[in-house]
């Protein structure tokens, strides 16, 4: 369960938000709206334990998040506007390279049925410099079929995907929900999910 | 899923880094041809005296490899701050040293070591006898990881400033300090016909201290430029 209690965030001399408080069982979603700068990605980025809120605390399963710090992180998969791609390397190199980095290595056969999910698998013989930008925005999703975490946060995941891929990624997202899975994510797009999608909206 | 292995993340970044400077084989070469070239224009500078090259040859290597090294710290880490890679290794389930440590060992083997390798042939430049050349490897090899590890301190804090590189240099100059004098003091004892060994052991020391700390400080300061 993640919780957000009481979560201020002021960035230099404005304050963004204040008293931001969820909680999210397992098998829910959270979609978080709002205008451009309104304090989306900060109060992403502050869920993810990147940043740390000017108030409140983040807990997951009741305990504050910079205590249990590994453990937590260990829940977690975070897809940022940057994708965390290295533009020398083919995507499943990429892939497997993410593993590797977070101490879990995945076999080859893991990082192509990743990529299968978003039906990138056939652009495995290039380095990832040679794609678009929707194309490299799915490898970079791949990463969520990848590793198996509990809790997924999502800031702006449907940037550059066409239709076919933003289908994927429902459907990937349902997934993951009816797995028990918790998903945070921000869309300027209309995501269209079988579970029911709690709204958080910024003004 | 199984618990993520601490060396598993090591070995993994220093292969993933090592994979990526031998797709994009220029970058190691830049600080490689650099040493080269300051080594080989002193002796063009100073003149042909063989006395006189010896004498300055210590510290002249010395001070070459230093700046050498210094022109491939910026590139430690902003690659991966820039494309979001470092995010995703603050994310990471191992603790972020482990992988800094990671990337300063692959920064000395794409970086440093080609250094030590070649150093030789440079000190051939200035006359030295063959075992006054072969402590100055062990005084480079013992020397240049520390020069690594303090490096990644102000690639570190210089995360996302501009200019960043020339901030590096005055961060990091004065503290290599201390591995250019035991360094360059082990090779001078050698060919003065001293005895090298307790520069030799300040050296390791300055390596022991900068191994313990250095990603420490690194990773905290990483952090802070994440925030």
């Amino acid at each position: 369960m993640l919780s957000a209690n009481d979560l201020e965030c002021v960035r230099g001399t404005r304050r963004l938000f204040a008293g931001v408080s969820f909680r999210l069982h397992p098998g829910e979603c959270l979609l978080v709206q709002g205008p451009n700068g309104s304090g989306k990605t900060s109060l992403l980025r502050i869920l993810c334990g990147l940043a740390r809120p000017e108030r409140g605390e983040v807990r997951w399963n009741d305990a504050p998040i910079w205590r249990i710090d590994e453990e937590y992180r260990a829940e977690l998969a975070y897809c940022g506007h940057s994708n965390a791609l290295k533009d020398d390397l083919t995507p499943s190199e990429n892939l497997l390279a993410a593993a590797s980095l977070c101490g879990q290595p995945a076999s080859r056969g893991a990082a192509a049925d990743a990529l299968e999910a978003f039906g990138v698998r056939q652009l495995d013989a290039l380095p990832v410099r040679a794609l678009s930008q929707g194309q490299k925005r799915r490898v970079g999703l791949s990463r969520l079929a990848l590793a198996a975490r509990r809790l997924w946060i999502l800031d702006e995941p449907l940037a550059s995907l066409d239709a076919r891929a933003a289908q994927a990624l429902a459907g990937l997202v349902d997934a993951h929900l009816e797995r028990g899975g918790i998903a945070v994510l921000t869309s300027h797009q209309p995501i269209e999910l079988r579970a029911e999608v709690r709204v958080f909206a910024f003004t | 899923m199984s618990a993520p292995s601490f060396r598993a993340a090591f070995a993994g970044i220093v292969r993933r880094d090592l994979r990526l400077a031998a797709r994009r084989k220029s970058e190691p070469l830049f600080s490689l041809g650099f040493f080269v070239l300051v080594a080989s224009l002193f002796p063009l500078g100073l003149g042909p005296e063989p006395e006189l090259l010896r004498r300055v040859a210590p510290g002249v290597l010395w001070v070459a490899a230093l700046l050498a090294s210094m022109l491939s710290l910026g590139r430690m880490f902003v690659a991966d701050f820039e494309d979001g890679t470092l995010e995703q290794l603050a994310l990471a389930p191992v603790p972020l040293v482990v992988s800094v440590s990671g990337k300063v060992a692959a920064h000395w083997l794409v970086s440093e070591l080609p250094l030590v390798l070649v150093s030789p042939l440079l000190a051939l430049q200035y006359g030295l006898p063959a075992d006054v050349i072969g402590l100055l490897m062990i005084s480079l090899l013992i020397g240049t990881p520390a020069l690594s590890l303090v490096g990644a301190i102000g690639a570190a804090l210089t995360l996302g400033v501009r200019g960043g590189g020339a901030l590096v240099a005055l961060l990091v100059l004065p503290l290599y300090v201390p591995t250019l004098i035991f360094g360059a003091g082990a090779v001078d004892a050698r060919l003065a016909g001293l005895s090298s060994a307790a520069n030799l052991s300040l050296l390791g020391a300055c390596l022991i201290l900068a191994t313990v700390f250095a990603p420490l400080a690194a990773a905290a300061g990483i952090r802070i430029a994440l925030e």
